[in-house]
């Protein structure tokens, strides 16, 4: 693997500076999104549900919302958003015939994928505040928490693109990972709720500590297991991250 | 002074050899020339040569630089056009190249002058906040070839500069190419456009199946192939022999193209009297780069 250097801030300006330049064409959905998605269900279906420790529903799915869709918008950048840039726009071609080397590329959109998790998360989050769900002030760690977490899944993202045939490959990605991890990382039920299998598979999605690490910030009730999920977290990102480079620089330097 | 120079440079795609062996060099202001077929490996050569392809074999060294090592020190100082159009259309025309600026850590104020100044020198200074969309094809092509000059390159890549463009912005290009070799600028120039390569380049290499074939001036090429002038002489099916064996009793040079036969190098002997007495038959023109092109590459497709 080939490091980065500083100059792929030069990337991550880049991506600003069209995101707010055209941001009234993508950002509000993906904000209306999860405000729709904690009304509905936190008091449509939370009128439903009774939970152990009298907390309610709204209350107990808000952290894993904000988890859920700050993964998606890394996701969803470093996906769709960086195969476009690379494949139709050629932009990544432009950019390392400058001194910009493929890694200070990668670096740059990862970074900027992660970026977009801190928006989301933070967004939410002070909509969650607003509708009082958000009793913890260590609930200000949340953007931390949703940048690292969006380092991991942007990680995650390019090294998928990185093998992506088609801009249609990627309904495979989001149908058959991030969905379902969506559902079965705790964002919705307890994980003790489901059976033991399910649990164990659970653990291995990477959405799962995250979630974990997020109710933990927002009730302020904190678990020795929480460094457990941090590291997980840590050890994802660093993982994918390294990886991400080597097989981008396979796909862009034939 | 060489400013290029590439030793045993090889890239192998899995079943395909596109650059094969090429020792290069190019020297400190002139512009360089690389003519060939389609898939005669120019475009491979030169994305080895601007460091966004490595080599299977060989090394690549530019103002002495190894650029397996200096890869992006040599890359501060080219400016490259690349021949399809790569401009960001997120962002406006002035957007594109104060963006491309940055990469260059060109400072605000001075990437402000300069985006200013290459857009008038390509004619596009009312453009400026104009998207990308909405240009013509021209206007993509001088944009591209604009932004490829905002870091001052001492080294300009430039894969078929004019393709697409009309007469008008071919010579406003093939005009400012010229003003800046004479301003010191090195010029590596890819093109299938003979004539550009007649007017722009000091030095012309014929590449083929991966190899020189070739290397000199453009006219020092036409007259070592072709000759000053080339006859192209029209024969009835019916004569074709007699007419090749009489060439052919000459010793001269000369090709069949189509129902014509080319005949080269003709000034340095006499041709056959009953030819020159049927001037209808008979067309005389000057020699070109596109003779030499012919004769090197052979006239059927490569791909």
């Amino acid at each position: 693997m080939k490091p980065f250097s500083w100059r792929f801030i030069r990337v991550w300006q880049r991506n600003r500076d069209v995101f707010f330049r055209l941001w009234h064409s993508e950002a509000p959905g993906s904000i209306a999104e999860p405000i729709i998605i904690l009304v509905a269900m936190g008091l449509g279906l939370g009128a439903y549900v009774g939970l152990v420790d009298g907390q309610k529903y709204i209350e107990f799915i808000a952290p894993g919302i904000i988890a859920g869709y700050a993964m998606f918008s890394a996701s969803f950048e470093c996906t769709y958003g960086s195969y476009v840039r690379m494949e139709y726009q050629k932009t990544y071609d432009a950019i390392i015939a400058t001194p910009l080397s493929v890694e200070d590329v990668i670096a740059g959109e990862i970074f900027w994928g992660a970026t977009r998790s801190l928006l989301t998360g933070t967004i939410i989050l002070a909509i969650a505040a607003i509708f009082q769900l958000v009793p913890s002030p260590w609930a200000l760690l949340i953007p931390v928490l949703a940048f690292l977490e969006g380092i991991m899944f942007a990680s995650i993202a390019i090294l998928f693109t990185s093998f992506a045939p088609a801009i249609y490959s990627f309904n495979y990605y989001f149908t058959l990972f991030i969905t379902p991890m969506f559902f079965f990382s705790g964002v919705f039920f307890p994980l003790s709720s489901f059976p033991k299998i399910v649990q164990t598979l659970s653990w291995i999605a990477p959405l799962t500590p995250v979630v974990h690490l997020s109710r933990a910030l927002i009730s302020g009730e904190f678990h020795i297991d929480l460094l457990w999920a941090l590291a997980l977290i840590i050890g994802l990102t660093a993982l994918f991250f390294s990886i991400s480079l080597v097989t981008m620089r396979r796909r862009l330097t034939v | 002074m060489l400013i290029i120079k590439t030793r045993n440079l090889t890239k192998k795609f899995k079943d395909l050899l596109a650059v094969d062996d090429i020792n290069l060099e190019v020297e400190k202001g002139e512009c360089f020339g690389l003519l060939g077929p389609n898939g005669a490996g120019k475009t491979s050569l030169i994305r080895m040569i601007t460091a966004v392809s490595p080599p299977t074999r060989g090394d690549i060294q530019v103002l002495g630089n190894d650029l397996k090592t200096c890869s992006r020190q040599v890359k501060a100082i080219l400016g490259v056009v690349p021949q399809l159009d790569n401009l960001d259309p997120d962002l406006t025309v002035l957007q594109n190249l104060m963006t491309f600026a940055r990469y260059f850590d060109i400072p605000k104020n001075e990437a402000h002058r300069r985006s200013t100044e290459v857009l008038s020198l390509f004619e596009l200074g009312n453009k400026r906040n104009s998207h990308i969309r909405e240009l013509s094809g021209g206007m993509k092509r001088r944009l591209l070839i604009a932004r490829g000059l905002i870091n001052l390159p001492q080294i300009l890549v430039l894969d078929e500069p004019t393709i697409g463009l009309d007469p008008q912005g071919k010579y406003l290009v093939w005009d400012k190419l010229a003003e800046l070799k004479s301003q010191g600028v090195t010029q590596l120039l890819c093109t299938q456009n003979m004539e550009e390569a007649t007017v722009l380049c000091d030095r012309v290499a014929i590449m083929h199946q991966g190899k020189i074939l070739s290397l000199g001036p453009p006219q020092g090429l036409i007259s070592r192939y072709v000759g000053s002038e080339v006859w192209e002489i029209e024969v009835d099916p019916e004569e074709r022999d007699k007419t090749i064996k009489d060439l052919e009793s000459r010793g001269l040079d000369f090709e069949e193209v189509g129902g014509k036969i080319h005949a080269f190098h003709v000034e340095a002997s006499e041709m056959s009297r009953e030819l020159v007495n049927l001037p209808e038959r008979l067309r005389r023109r000057p020699a070109t780069l596109e003779d030499v092109f012919f004769r090197l590459t052979g006239r059927s497709l490569v791909e």
